[in-house]
């Protein structure tokens, strides 16, 4: 998977934007509507979720341990027994998603299994420190074995409608992330109008967001299916600019194994199939995999599962 | 490697197809059926099969329906209408709940048996036609309370023949029966032949509400059981289908003086300004013209964009169309199910081979096996190619680019038709200016086939008259209080005068002449008649031709709003009371007095007469406009001839029509006094314009220009029928005005505005934030 290179800002890509409110919402609300998933096809669905999560804890009480345990659950984020009645194997979530001084941590959990570790950084949640603070966040991270940094942007220059601030920080983490591929968190529950948020996403990728997200899932209101819809729209107008594909991902708003499916929806409806794959999309989001793993035991036995028969993340 | 795992590769949706099961067991038991008459099912009779499009599985056989049949319903209904009437509101309303309740409890039997007969994705029965059809039945189970209240002195009009379309059977069912049985009428109601089935399950849901015998009859059957149905003893035909079979069921009814409403074809635009959310704008054509086949009469069926951003809107377009899925009607990811018939599929096949053959290209749209056509648009296309003027009613669009606003207003108005249109704009300013211009009965801004109970839908031209749902709606199943149709004694001999010694000069002699575009006009056949006092100018039908085009350009009239317009009425009501004295001499003094109220009272209406916000939906401001109905042709009576001819051409250019008026035939020259008044009170040229002559042979000219938008006709039997019949052409509507004392209190009113103006519906979603956010829209 190559990175997204960015391009110069281009503030004439968004100045012309046009977003009705109430036509996004009527959109997204019909969206899962219009398609069904039933029995092998859903379960195959629900495990291809399983496979774009990024298994998150973002907690000030984690602790090393409690880390490990998330690790071993993203190893193996549905039991054995499940999977091989489904002849599946080898799945794991996409990633674990922690907070920098986790990242070690985790990088001894998941050892050789080829999970990576995404880090956030610069100041998570709220983005205000200096900025030379979240620059060395970034390069801690590194220094630790993250392989995908989480990067929160400073919602002032959004709200400011200062697209070179923000264009410039961006960059700047960009170039600090190196190697290492980079999500850019827009924090859209903050951002409030759709419009911010399009313009917000269209800069992101601009400065070189492997992936855009959603939410810290420490705002008000977090992944939406109608911010979600927005923001996959001006994924695919970056896409017809410049040919490249950035990823998109949802955190924070996710908890049941329906929402899983209405995402992938919008994904497969407004993106293509090919964002049904970790490299392009990635959930954000620790109860939804308990959710999946309960709907799963329930298509292979066809009873519902009890949640203490389920393995804690 | 396993099915899952495959799966997880392919990422397919897999068939997902909605259990029909109690459909089929219910279609197994019932197997044959009879109408629904008088309470009870009829024992089958000569019978045809009606199929699922899909397959083109036979799913039951119904009974067609002979006049023998529709006499027996309309007896039933007669018989049982007068004490459906006498039961109080709160009695009616709470049989109207039970049936949208009974709706609601077999919800999925219903959604699965509408996809199975009509061929219609089950996603949309289950989440469109079903729910609006509890919606309905529940907004008009409060109208059946209110009625007295409402509509106070009105009644309900008797038995109404209802005859429905195929596109969306239950719900133009919920459409036709809710309000009639609201304001105190019983039913005779006609399924489409393609799609009887849902309409026989209601009839069983009326017998499990106990809905008393009669109140509601169903007689299946095809256009013949229709015509049965038209030339029965109603009250009032409904009627929703083609613009052809709605033009012969107004020429069927010329001269009965049987009410009747028509909900008819439209071909209408779908303007995407430059400053449009495209995306938005892509998913409203989805909403549109991909909706139901494509089978909608007010689909928005004429793109046309702004030039500056066609390439991209045609890119989000032809992206967003090749996602859609075409398939098994009952697969719940189904986006176009299946073409209603065989018949109707090589209809909209052989229209876009027209539109092709004439220099369109079809981008997509092509036939697939049985039922299925592809979604579609026609590109390359003006109006004067056939696909841009005819209704396809399939899932295929036109698209056209437009250059300026006004531009996108004459292509939108360049039609026949005129039942809703489409605007997408950013800019309410641009929007609702769009929205007013538009000539269409609903409007809906930055959305598209929005529907609810409570706001009225018909349309304008061709498209039909009438309003179904709301306030509106309620009025179309109601008689307004009034005099009952009387007559006016026999019209004097109407000879031409070759000389002059018919009238006695005094003084001066003064030459009455006709009124056209603010001038005084001789006839232009060169005659004259003899009349009280004098001679008056013979008019014909080249004089009505001038009039009518002297009316069409009466320009801002109607834009100079109510306030303006009254200024004007009460100046003419000055301006009469100084020449009281004389106008008194021609007439009498009482006419004169009522004259000058009429002027006051009008006055005192044109800035009042008022639409409604009406509560649809949530964040949506739905507001419905009385809008003019453009030139009114005005037949006055011979009674009165002052009053008559001011009470009816007062109301209609009080709400901002203009009109061409004949005056009272056997005494017109009264009228002919008033030319200067009208002069001197600033009344702009073109708004009253008046030929004198044979009344009903002028009226029948009036009743055939297709640039008269709507008639008023009051004179004899014979005169309104030859007028009903010459109105059928463009199907305006004709107003049968009922006799009475024109100097009277019940020559002025509520009911004549009413007639002068038809609702305008204009959706507008509103919402600055998302969801989520607080916003009181969602």
């Amino acid at each position: 998977m190559t990175q997204n290179p960015g391009t110069d800002l281009r503030t004439d890509w968004f100045a012309d934007l046009r977003i009705n409110t109430p036509a996004v919402e009527r959109r997204a609300a019909t969206l899962p509507t219009r398609r069904s998933l039933k029995q092998d096809h859903q379960a195959a669905w629900l495990l291809n979720a399983v496979r774009c999560i990024d298994l998150t804890t973002l907690a000030g009480d984690d602790t090393p341990d409690r880390v490990a345990r998330l690790c071993a659950k993203a190893r193996q984020p549905i039991a054995a027994e499940l999977l091989e009645a489904m002849g599946v194997s080898g799945l794991t979530t996409g990633a674990v998603c922690v907070y920098p001084t986790m990242v070690g941590p985790a990088k001894r959990a998941l050892g050789n299994s080829g999970i990576p570790v995404a880090s956030v950084a610069t100041g998570f949640p709220a983005g205000l420190m200096p900025l030379d603070l979240r620059l060395a966040e970034i390069r801690y991270a590194l220094d630790q074995g993250a392989d995908e940094i989480d990067i929160v942007i400073t919602r002032a220059h959004v709200l400011q409608g200062n697209w070179v601030a923000l264009y410039d920080e961006l960059r700047a983490m960009r170039e600090a992330c190196g190697a290492a591929r980079m999500k850019a968190i827009l924090a859209t529950g903050d951002l409030k109008s759709l419009e911010n948020v399009a313009r917000a996403s269209h800069v992101a990728m601009q400065a070189g967001a492997d992936w855009i997200k959603t939410s810290t899932g420490k705002e008000g209101v977090n992944a939406t299916l109608p911010v979600s819809l927005v923001m996959c729209r001006t994924i695919r107008d970056y896409g017809m600019r410049t040919g490249h594909k950035v990823g998109f991902k949802p955190a924070g708003g996710l908890r049941t194994a329906k929402d899983a499916i209405s995402w992938q929806v919008l994904m497969a409806e407004e993106l293509g199939r090919e964002w049904l794959t970790p490299d392009l999309f990635r959930i954000g989001a620790s109860s939804l995999l308990g959710d999946i793993e309960r709907q799963i035991s329930h298509h292979v036995t066809g009873r519902y599962a009890a949640a203490h028969r389920l393995a804690l993340a | 490697m396993s099915l899952v795992n495959d799966i997880m590769q392919s990422m397919e949706y897999g068939p997902s197809s909605e259990d029909a099961s109690a459909a089929r067991d219910w279609l197994a038991r019932r197997g044959t059926f009879g109408h629904f008459i008088n309470g009870s099912f009829t024992t089958p009779g000569q019978v045809f099969d009606t199929r699922d499009p899909s397959t083109g599985d036979m799913l039951a056989r119904v009974t067609q329906g002979a006049a023998e049949d529709i006499a027996a319903a309309v007896k039933a209904a007669r018989k049982a209408q007068k004490s459906w009437a006498n039961l109080s509101g709160t009695e009616r309303a709470r049989f109207l709940y039970a049936i949208a309740r009974h709706v609601q409890k077999r919800e999925r039997f219903l959604s699965v048996l509408e996809t199975l007969d009509n061929g219609k994705p089950i996603r949309e029965a289950r989440d469109g036609d079903i729910p609006l059809v509890a919606r309905h039945f529940y907004h008009h189970a409060g109208w059946a309370e209110l009625c007295d209240t409402q509509f106070p002195d009105h009644a309900p009009l008797g038995v109404c023949g209802q005859i429905i379309p195929w596109n969306f059977p239950l719900l133009m069912l919920a459409w036709k029966v809710a309000p009639a049985l609201a304001a105190g009428n019983t039913v005779v109601l006609k399924p489409a032949e393609y799609t009887p089935l849902t309409a026989l399950a209601f009839a069983e849901i009326c017998q499990e509400v106990g809905l008393p015998a009669g109140v509601v009859n169903i007689v299946t059957g095809d256009g013949e059981t229709g015509a049965a149905l038209v030339a029965a003893e109603v009250d009032k035909i409904a009627f929703t289908g083609s613009t052809e079979v709605g033009r012969g069921i107004a020429r069927a009814l010329a001269g009965t003086g049987r009410k009747l409403t028509l909900e008819l074809g439209g071909k209408s635009p779908f303007i995407v300004m430059e400053d449009a959310d495209l995306d938005a704008a892509v998913e409203g054509v989805v909403d549109s013209i991909w909706f139901n086949q494509g089978q909608v009469c007010c689909a928005g069926s004429r793109i046309l964009v702004a030039e500056s951003v066609a390439e991209r809107f045609e890119a989000l377009l032809r992206a967003r169309m090749d996602r859609l899925r075409v398939g098994a009607p009952l697969d719940k990811s189904t986006d176009i199910g299946a073409i209603v018939d065989p018949i109707q599929k090589d209809r909209i096949l052989s229209i876009c081979k027209a539109a092709t053959d004439a220099g369109a290209d079809l981008v997509g749209g092509q036939p697939q096996d049985s039922c299925f056509i592809a979604p579609g648009y026609l590109k390359n296309i003006a109006p004067a190619n056939p696909g841009m003027q005819q209704e396809i009613f399939g899932p295929i669009a036109t698209l056209s680019t437009f250059r300026t606003a006004d531009e996108a207003i004459e292509l939108a108005n360049n039609t026949r038709y005129g039942l809703a249109g489409s605007v997408w704009s950013e800019s309410a300013t641009v929007a609702t200016d769009m929205a007013a211009r538009i000539k269409a009965g609903v409007i809906w801004i930055n959305c598209a086939n929005m529907f609810d109970a409570a706001a009225p839908f018909g349309g304008y031209r061709e498209s039909g008259y009438g309003r179904e749902g709301g306030h509106a709606g309620m009025l179309d199943y109601l008689a307004a209080p009034g005099p009952k149709n009387g007559g006016e004694g026999k019209l004097k001999p109407l000879d031409a005068v070759t000389d002059a010694t018919a009238a006695k000069p005094q003084g001066i002699d003064r030459t009455a002449k006709m009124y056209i575009g603010g001038a005084q006009k001789r006839p232009d056949g060169g005659a004259s008649y003899a009349v009280p006092g004098g001679l008056a100018p013979l008019g014909s039908r080249k004089d009505i031709r001038n009039a009518v085009e002297a009316a069409s350009k009466a320009g801002k009239w109607a834009a100079m709003g109510g306030h303006a317009r009254a200024q004007v009425l009460y100046f003419l009501a000055e301006n009469l009371a100084a020449r009281a004295d004389e106008f008194a001499a021609r007439t009498n003094k009482r006419e004169v007095e009522a004259a000058i109220d009429r002027a006051f009272h009008y006055a005192a209406w044109a800035d009042k007469f008022d639409g409604r916000n009406v509560q649809a939906k949530p964040g949506h401001l739905v507001n419905t406009i009385p809008e003019p109905m453009g030139i009114i042709g005005i037949a006055c009576p011979n009674r009165n001839p002052l009053a008559g001819f001011l009470s009816l051409v007062l109301p209609a250019i009080a709400m901002g029509n203009s009109v061409v008026a004949i005056p009272a035939q056997n005494d017109p020259l009264a009228v002919a006094d008033l030319y200067q008044v009208l002069d001197t009170s600033d009344v702009p040229a073109g708004v009253v314009n008046i030929v004198t002559g044979a009344r009903d042979a002028l009226a029948a000219h009036l009743a055939l220009h297709d640039e008269v938008a709507a008639m008023w006709y009051c004179g004899t039997p014979e005169g309104q029928a030859s007028v009903d019949q010459a109105a059928s052409g463009n199907l305006k509507p004709v107003w049968s005005v009922a006799h009475r004392d024109w100097t009277g209190n019940d020559a002025q009113g509520q009911d004549f505005l009413n007639h002068a103006v038809r609702q305008k519906t204009i959706w507008l979603p509103y919402g600055a934030l998302p969801s989520g956010s607080g916003s009181a829209a969602y």
